[in-house]
């Protein structure tokens, strides 16, 4: 896997000169939720749009001083192709805060809110809104070519006579209809099976992975019930209830996750529907700002955040190790895929055969590992889990009372983001 | 393309004397004996002695151990699961009763396993052919990856042999009869997720990326893992054997259940391969007849026939004239100058046309970055547009993805001028076959090439050192005659003059190696070997047909020799204008012994515009609509013009084909005598992969041995007499044809 890693930093005597330090100061999203529940009559953009408002709600932000809107989504909604300018301008915001969508699959937001530190960063802009959102109980399915081609000509058909020789060539082979991807472009592999494949080659079982995924809803259903969630804002569903929690944690028993076949490689497989995130609905926005114009305007930041390279050499580069992480944050795709990467950090092989490092980089203690539940608990609205990975990490130093957290995810294509943030003095 | 490119029998060492057991061993994992296969003395597992005694020894300590209830067999060589019998068994054997008792002790042992009281499964990652197959179909159950080294076939007719240890017995039952005949009559390969869609294997896994370890290491690891769950199930009886059938294969089964169809399936099969060997291959019909005794008359009477004909097919000429070029063919894929002191990792190729596409393909396609050249933008699209239907192509029949072919693409850059040329490590020219061209194009390229970089001309007759005459570094300049089509013609004869470097030389070969070709490498002079050899024995052909043998005539005496394509079909596929070139310059060069028929047939021919298949017309009328092509009857009026008497004494149908065959042959005989072959491998590889020469026959060094040289001399003389010094046996074969004893080959 390719890493591409960020590293968001907050030591003042880390900072470049020069530079500009960049602050998150608030961040939220609606409730996550199971694809084809509450939020099924729903569009994209309205969930986006309800995270804005949020967003807005909740730091009382004046909407003209928002420079710039980024926004995430991977499986694109066609009527709304530009679902940051959509949202934006129907929650509110100045029709003068251009606003642009990115898509990098699951890390869409973790781009989105890239790109926004280096807005800040460069002294562009003062103060970026980032998000993401995914609605996984619409996809667009297309008319196979072969209709969309013939209605394209029906369009362009003068006469009745062509019309009707057009139609006539109608065959039964045009009806079928065609889906949005499930396999990769480039490789033709569905995410399930690569991630099963990810998990055999580091021999990862079936048992460890259902105990990662029990692992993950428990501490999700302790996080909720203890209300730890801060991040989430209500979300009013038209002629339906206020929706104020994530619906997909299901804390189970190993027994009842053991009967369930493998989803993708049948029938040795180890990858199942309860060791796998599953399809969610659900947006998040984040505030960033520059740490001068944040406190200028009475902001309490909560972390800085600066872009830099890759995890070990962030580490190395800030005097810092593992150990002095409080807090790891994690996106749980796949059981099998999270602890496929615990063991390739703790690897010297991959360390020397994949990374071209001398050793290993070591892997987290699972008592500072996503303690709040992650993507398999939560649920996973691909583009809009970056953000929540973030103000999570946020919300956990806080609690903790915690310096340093380390924020990482994958996604398809063989890409990853990694970042590194720190907890501003309370 | 690839009819000699398998391993199923391969060479190794024989076995050696018992003592213990090294190439089998076992553990017992919950109850499954897991027997694992690893020859230490080679790069792959075959079939030798040694693994057989072991086998024999584990499988009775399996089969006495009363805690195994099922057993896994898996290879722990990389990419190699058992890559066929062993070569060297059966060629130390001195009679056909030998060979079949090595077929028959295979039979014996593969049927022990069959009838088994324990299931057995056999999990294949890579090269599992010959009689690694048949070793997997007797097992119960096959589980397979999906790795691009694992590859399944029966390749023994390519060896001109049978799969002598169950094989013609086990894939009827168990593929139905036309497929069976399929695998078995082509020996081509089957890839993992097709055998798997066949029934060949009931079981397929993905290869695995990196890990904490070797990923292939991993991978074997997996597979056993898999496998031993299978084997635990088969054991338990919640996994079974039989796989599902399908509609059409029911259909299929019931029909073929009626004797009387079967008899038309044998009939149609073996009127199939009648006409595409003329009957100059044995094996097939031997295959036949195999299996059609084991469904007709029971498994008593099939693996004895098929035994017997195993031994039968082992004493054939056939058989050791393809195991013999099978040999070369592994030899010509090695580079013999060392390797070379700097990588070739990006090339340009100068002309977009046919052969200048075919190089960039083949190139591009291994991941090297080209420059395809051409002087005009129309030729320069017509070449990228080669390149890409060659690679799409290859997409639609699904050998690769459309991403991959992107990619693929992605590495040819097509230009019109020469920039980026002082980045390129080699170039080849592939341009207009006429000297003060090629001069021009040196000279051009010369002035803005790195100075270690190589000039490598494609040409198939111009003499390199005329060529090279022209270069300030003729050390760095070379010769490479690609085949056409490229990306389908497997040889490539690379030109060394007596300036070229040793390392310039290695570098050539080490790309025609990159690009998959069998290579060899031969002397200058013109015409080099494969022209040369080509030049007479199409004047002997326009001869003919100025004799009256009509071109379709022509074309069956050809063919009917074991030649793939006749004399008259080739004159059209290389070009009449190409041929009258190739007659004419070598004419110059060699005189009255490469006369015969009158070159001005071809000059009218090319007034006409009959330049052949590319013109649409040349000995036939080609058109896209009829497949039956018809003799053009304005090249039969311009053979009346040149009608010649053909002297009765030497125009027999035989006689006609032996006048062909042995001007080409006395021609290859010449480059040994003259040195322009190193060796007559090298010949017999360069006449049979480039010019098409019988493979049944093995080469004209293997002909001139299994022939012998005396008879054909005896032939020649009498050719002498009617027609001239064109059928004067050269020194070299006269020697050879004084003393019998006397082989080309040992």
């Amino acid at each position: 896997m390719e890493v591409l890693v960020f590293h968001w930093t907050a030591k003042k005597t880390l900072s470049k000169p020069g530079v500009r330090n960049v602050v998150l100061v608030e961040g939220v999203r609606t409730p996550f939720l199971q694809a084809g529940t509450t939020y099924a009559d729903l569009m994209a953009h309205d969930l986006a749009r309800g995270a804005l408002q949020g967003l807005l709600n909740r730091t009382a932000f004046p909407k003209e001083a928002v420079d710039y809107i980024v926004y995430g989504t991977v499986i694109q909604e066609v009527k709304t192709s530009n679902v940051a300018r959509e949202a934006a301008l129907g929650a509110g915001f100045s029709d003068k805060t251009p606003a642009h969508t990115v898509t990098m699959a699951c890390i869409s937001s973790n781009q989105a809110m890239t790109t926004a530190v280096g807005l800040v960063a460069s002294g562009q802009c003062d103060a970026v809104v980032a998000g993401g959102v995914e609605f996984m109980s619409d996809v667009p399915i297309r008319h196979s070519r072969k209709m969309r081609k013939m209605m394209l000509s029906l369009n362009r058909a003068r006469t009745l006579g062509a019309r009707l020789s057009l139609l006539g060539s109608l065959r039964l082979s045009h009806l079928v209809p065609e889906l949005p991807a499930v396999s990769e472009f480039s490789t033709a592999e569905m995410m399930g099976h690569s991630a099963d494949r990810l998990a055999a080659a580091f021999g990862i079982s079936r048992l460890d992975q259902d105990e990662f995924a029990l692992r993950s809803h428990v501490l999700a259903k302790k996080a909720q019930d203890e209300g730890l969630l801060t991040d989430i804002v209500d979300f009013k569903v038209p002629g339906k209830d206020i929706v104020s929690k994530d619906n997909g944690i299901r804390p189970s028993t190993m027994e009842q996750m053991s009967k369930l076949k493998p989803a993708f490689i049948k029938p040795h497989g180890t990858v199942t529907a309860a060791n796998s995130s599953y399809l969610t609905d659900g947006a998040s926005a984040v505030l960033i700002m520059s740490e001068e114009k944040a406190l200028a305007m009475g902001y309490k930041p909560k972390a800085y955040l600066s872009p830099t390279y890759a995890i070990p050499k962030v580490l190395e580069r800030s005097g810092l190790t593992l150990a002095d992480i409080d807090a790891f944050e994690f996106h749980e795709a796949f059981a099998g895929q999270v602890l496929a990467n615990l063991t390739a950090m703790e690897s010297d092989w991959f360390a020397q055969n994949c990374m071209g490092r001398k050793a290993k980089v070591g892997a987290p203690p699972m008592e500072k590992f996503n303690l709040w539940g992650g993507s398999l608990s939560l649920g996973h609205p691909f583009a809009a889990t970056g953000c929540r990975l973030v103000t999570m990490v946020a919300h956990r130093l806080k609690k903790e009372g915690g310096q340093y957290g380390l924020v990482a995810a994958c996604a398809a294509g063989g890409q990853g983001h990694a970042m590194l943030v720190e907890a501003c003095p309370q | 393309n690839n009819s000699f490119n398998m391993n199923g029998i391969l060479l190794g060492s024989v076995g050696v004397n018992r003592q213990t057991r090294t190439h089998v061993n076992y553990e017992v994992k919950d109850n499954v004996a897991v027997i694992r296969i690893n020859d230490p003395t080679s790069k792959v597992n075959t079939l030798t002695r040694q693994l057989q005694d072991d086998m024999m020894e584990v499988l009775n300590e399996v089969w006495g151990n009363s805690a195994v209830k099922s057993a896994v067999i898996i290879s722990t060589k990389p990419g190699c699961f058992i890559a066929g019998a062993n070569i060297d068994m059966i060629k130390v054997c001195k009679s056909a009763e030998e060979v079949s008792k090595l077929s028959k002790e295979g039979q014996m042992m593969f049927e022990k396993i069959e009838k088994s009281p324990i299931p057995f499964v056999a999990a294949v990652n890579g090269t599992c052919m010959g009689g690694g197959l048949e070793f997997a179909i007797a097992c119960h159950y096959r589980v397979a990856t999906k790795s691009k080294k694992t590859v399944m076939a029966l390749p023994e007719v390519m060896l001109g042999l049978l799969p002598g240890a169950g094989g013609t017995q086990r894939m009827p039952k168990m593929l139905g009869l036309p497929t069976a005949f399929d695998v078995m009559l082509t020996g081509r390969s089957i890839r993992a997720d097709k055998a798997k869609k066949m029934g060949l294997v009931h079981h397929v896994i993905d290869p695995l990326g990196p890990g904490v370890k070797d990923p292939e290491e991993r991978l074997i690891e997996y597979l056993e893992e898999v496998a031993v769950g299978v084997a635990k199930g088969l054991a338990k009886k919640t996994v079974t054997v039989e796989k599902k059938k399908g509609l059409m294969q029911k259909v299929q089964d019931a029909v073929l259940g009626i004797p009387l169809v079967r008899n038309q399936v044998y009939k149609t099969v073996t009127q199939k391969v009648m006409k595409q060997t003329k009957g100059l291959y044995p094996a097939p019909l031997s295959i036949i007849e195999a299996v059609q005794a084991g469904v007709e008359k029971g498994p008593a009477e099939g693996y004895h026939v098929e035994a017997v004909n195993f031994g039968k097919l082992a004493m054939t000429p056939e058989s050791r004239a393809l195991i013999g070029l099978y040999q070369g063919q592994v030899a010509c894929k090695k580079n013999n100058f060392g390797k070379p002191e700097r990588e070739v990792k990006s090339l340009a190729v100068l002309g977009a046309g046919l052969m200048g596409a075919g190089i960039a393909q083949v190139t591009v396609d291994k991941g090297v970055a080209t420059i395809l050249k051409d002087t005009t933008t129309e030729g320069l699209a017509r070449g990228h547009d080669q390149v890409y239907k060659g690679l799409n192509d290859k997409a639609k029949k699904k050998s690769i993805t459309t991403f991959e072919r992107d990619m693929t693409l992605s590495f040819l850059k097509g230009q019109l001028d020469y920039s980026g040329f002082e980045k390129v490590d080699m170039v080849i020219e592939a341009v207009f076959e006429d000297l003060s061209i090629k001069h021009k194009v040196l000279k051009e390229v010369e002035a803005v090439i790195p100075p270690h970089c190589i000039f490598a001309s494609n040409t198939s007759a111009l003499p390199i050192r005329e060529i090279a005459a022209a270069s300030k570094r003729p050390e760095k300049v070379i010769g490479m005659h690609y085949f056409s089509p490229v990306d389908k013609m497997q040889l490539l004869e690379i030109i060394t003059t007596d300036k070229t470097s040793k390392d310039t030389t290695a570098s050539a070969v080490a790309v025609g190696l990159k690009q998959g070709k069998v290579i060899i490498v031969v002397g200058d002079g013109p015409g080099f070997y494969t022209t040369r050899c080509l030049a007479p024995t199409l004047v002997e052909g326009i001869r003919i047909l100025q004799e009256g043998v009509g071109p379709k005539k022509l074309d069956s005496l050809t063919t009917g020799f074991g030649f793939p394509v006749g004399v008259s079909t080739l004159i059209d596929e290389v070009g009449v204008d190409v041929a009258a070139h190739v007659a004419e310059d070598l004419g110059k060069a060699f005189g009255s012994r490469f006369g015969g028929g009158n070159v001005d047939v071809l000059k009218t021919m090319i007034q006409k515009g009959f330049k052949g298949r590319k013109s649409g017309k040349g000995c036939y009328v080609y058109s896209a609509k009829k497949k039956d092509k018809q003799v053009n009857s304005g090249t039969e009026e311009i053979l009346k013009a040149f009608k010649l008497t053909a002297p009765p004494a030497v125009s027999g149908d035989e006689d006609v084909q032996y006048r062909l065959v042995s001007r080409f042959v006395n021609e290859a005989a010449l480059c040994l005598q003259e040195g322009i072959l190193a060796d007559p491998v090298q010949g017999d590889i360069g006449a049979v992969f480039g010019l098409g020469f019988p493979p049944c026959l093995g080469g004209p060094f293997r002909f001139l041995d299994s022939f012998g040289a005396d008879k054909l001399v005896q032939k020649m003389k009498r050719y002498e007499d009617a027609y001239g010094n064109q059928f004067t046996p050269c020194q070299l074969l006269l020697d050879y044809a004084k003393d019998p004893s006397k082989k080309f080959h040992k």
